[in-house]
């Protein structure tokens, strides 16, 4: 099994006017290609600290980040990252926004387009093409942000918690949007959020991670069962109830800090995360 | 077809409610146009009933004879192209230095801290106190003129269009940073896009600004313009001169203000919707 994202002794701080803030300490972790990881922990476990270190958009205090054996120093347009909200530019139409990655890198020209027009109409963006951001829904908005993260074909997908901020009913859509095109590409997943169902019926395992520092609790497998159905169907797999279960009881652990995990004193609550 | 007349009602409401706007707004212009003619009504009145001083409000009447005589001569036209290219100038000298200045700010935020007293200082200063020195730095004439105009509107621009920059979403910033973007990307692609209504907004604002520094820059300096007529109808104590270049400012400068209005009009739909 090749790795693809590996996580070596990192350890990252935070320094502000207001002091230093250990956001996450001694992480190590791999994951493998084509897989789908999921981080799920309480608030201040420096999810977020660690989307942001494997797309390069911060260098760790300590360790390592690597993206298929090099050393990750920057961003790389082999990592797409999908934000909380689309943070489509609203001056630019659907087209224009999802070309955007072209024009950085300066490639925008009819292949590139074409490209786009293709994901865009796999994507039932089509018609919207010529639209603006603030004409079309949330849900069509994140859908035209998730063209423009795969426009570039990244090898891995970093997920900061997209569909939180969308309904139920979408939500479910893109969940089985985003796996069915992660698994047909081949693409490698991290997916952060605090939505345990949607860990256990996304991803192929599930980290749950301690708070202030975040550090790595333990990681679950998740059974054969579920992975191999889509998200709103695997919610129904017989296996689904206990696997849950089992990681809420994991999490209220995590939260309440137990006996084994009062190590990290002087360590601020961050709030970054 | 049976949907068409199930919902004909709608369009009754609908109509009800365009007429009944329509209506409304007539009678908005309506009052427009009645209290200006009141207005010079009861100037006129109030002049030839003696009630106020001749020699200083003059009234419509003269006035529009002196505008008749000045358009007549040939005067007028060339006073007011002189002033209003002197104030574009300033504006939009103003607006685009104010954005430079403020890019340079956002792009070496050391430097913005070095300067913040200075700007602080400088915003609050009466610039047009500047005045004197321009006529000595850059000769008496349009260039002094439009140095004051440029002052007065230089620095507030600035301030508020690099207010701007720094308000806009981090997460955009970082959309265009994790496609490998540099800071001239994140710049262009970002943040200038991003404060586009702000910048035009604030052109409309230094419109007003600029029509300030060039009738101070003309009162201190000039051999033509609006501002020169002002104070030479002072000198001979002709105030109907006074006011007849009173009036044109006020028409030229709505003008002015309304084609910047225009812009802001254009910009694309997302700007304006969000």
């Amino acid at each position: 099994m090749d790795v693809m994202l590996r996580l070596s002794g990192v350890s990252h701080a935070y320094v502000g006017p207001g002091g230093a803030a250990l956001a996450v300490d001694g992480l190590n972790l791999d994951v493998a290609a084509g897989e789908f990881v999921s981080l799920v922990g309480p608030s201040g476990c420096g999810k977020t600290t660690i989307l942001n270190l494997l797309a390069g958009l911060i260098k760790p205090s300590r360790g390592t980040v690597e993206l298929a054996g090099e050393k990750v120093s920057g961003p790389n347009p082999r990592i797409g990252y999908m934000l909380q909200q689309d943070y489509l530019f609203p001056w630019r139409n659907i087209r224009d926004n999802a070309l955007i990655g072209f024009e950085i890198a300066g490639t925008r020209g009819p292949e590139a387009e074409r490209r786009v027009d293709r994901l865009l109409a796999e994507f039932g963006l089509a018609g919207a093409a010529r639209r603006f951001p603030h004409e079309l829904s949330g849900g069509m908005r994140q859908r035209a942000a998730l063209v423009r993260t795969l426009a570039r074909e990244p090898d891995v997908l970093l997920l900061d918690e997209p569909f939180s901020a969308l309904d139920l009913l979408i939500r479910l859509q893109l969940e089985d949007l985003v796996w069915e095109t992660v698994r047909a590409r081949g693409v490698t997943a991290v997916l952060v959020t605090h939505d345990l169902e949607e860990a256990a019926a996304m991803s192929d395992r599930v980290v749950i991670l301690d708070a202030s520092p975040g550090r790595i609790r333990t990681v679950l497998d998740v059974p054969a069962s579920i992975r191999a159905r889509q998200p709103s169907e695997a919610r129904w797999e017989p296996e689904f109830g206990p696997l849950f279960h089992r990681l809420r009881g994991m999490i209220q652990d995590s939260e309440g800090g137990g006996p084994g995990h009062a190590r990290g004193a002087g360590t601020q609550l961050d709030s970054r995360a | 077809m049976p949907e068409e007349r199930e919902h004909s009602w709608i369009r009754e409401l609908e109509h009800k409610y365009r007429s009944r706007a329509a209506r409304i707004t007539l009678l908005v212009r309506i009052l427009q146009i009645a209290l200006f003619a009141a207005f010079i009504i009861l100037w006129e009145t109030a002049v030839r009933s003696g009630w106020i001083d001749e020699l200083l409000f003059s009234y419509p009447g003269k006035i529009a004879r002196m505008l008749g005589e000045l358009a007549a001569s040939g005067s007028l036209l060339p006073h007011t192209m002189t002033t209003v290219a002197e104030t574009t100038a300033g504006f939009v000298l103003g607006t685009l230095g104010g954005t430079a200045l403020a890019a340079l700010l956002w792009w070496f935020p050391v430097v913005s801290r070095v300067l913040d007293p200075y700007l602080v200082v400088l915003n609050s200063m009466p610039k047009v106190a500047l005045g004197p020195i321009f006529i000595v730095g850059f000769g008496p004439g349009y260039l002094s003129i439009i140095m004051t105009a440029v002052s007065v509107t230089i620095i507030i621009t600035t301030l508020t269009i690099y207010g701007r920059f720094r308000e806009i979403d981090a997460n955009y910033l970082k959309v265009v940073r994790l496609f490998g973007g540099t800071r001239g990307q994140v710049f262009r692609l970002a943040v200038l896009p991003g404060s586009l209504p702000t910048i035009v907004s604030t052109l409309k604002v230094n419109v007003g600004l600029s029509w300030v520094g060039v009738i101070v820059g003309e009162f201190l300096t000039a051999k033509s313009g609006l501002g020169y007529l002002i104070i030479y109808g002072f000198q001979v104590f002709n105030f109907t001169l006074v006011l007849s270049s009173l009036i044109v400012i006020g028409a030229v400068a709505a003008v002015m203000y309304g084609l910047v209005s225009l812009i802001e009009a254009r910009l694309s739909p997302g700007y304006r919707d969000r």
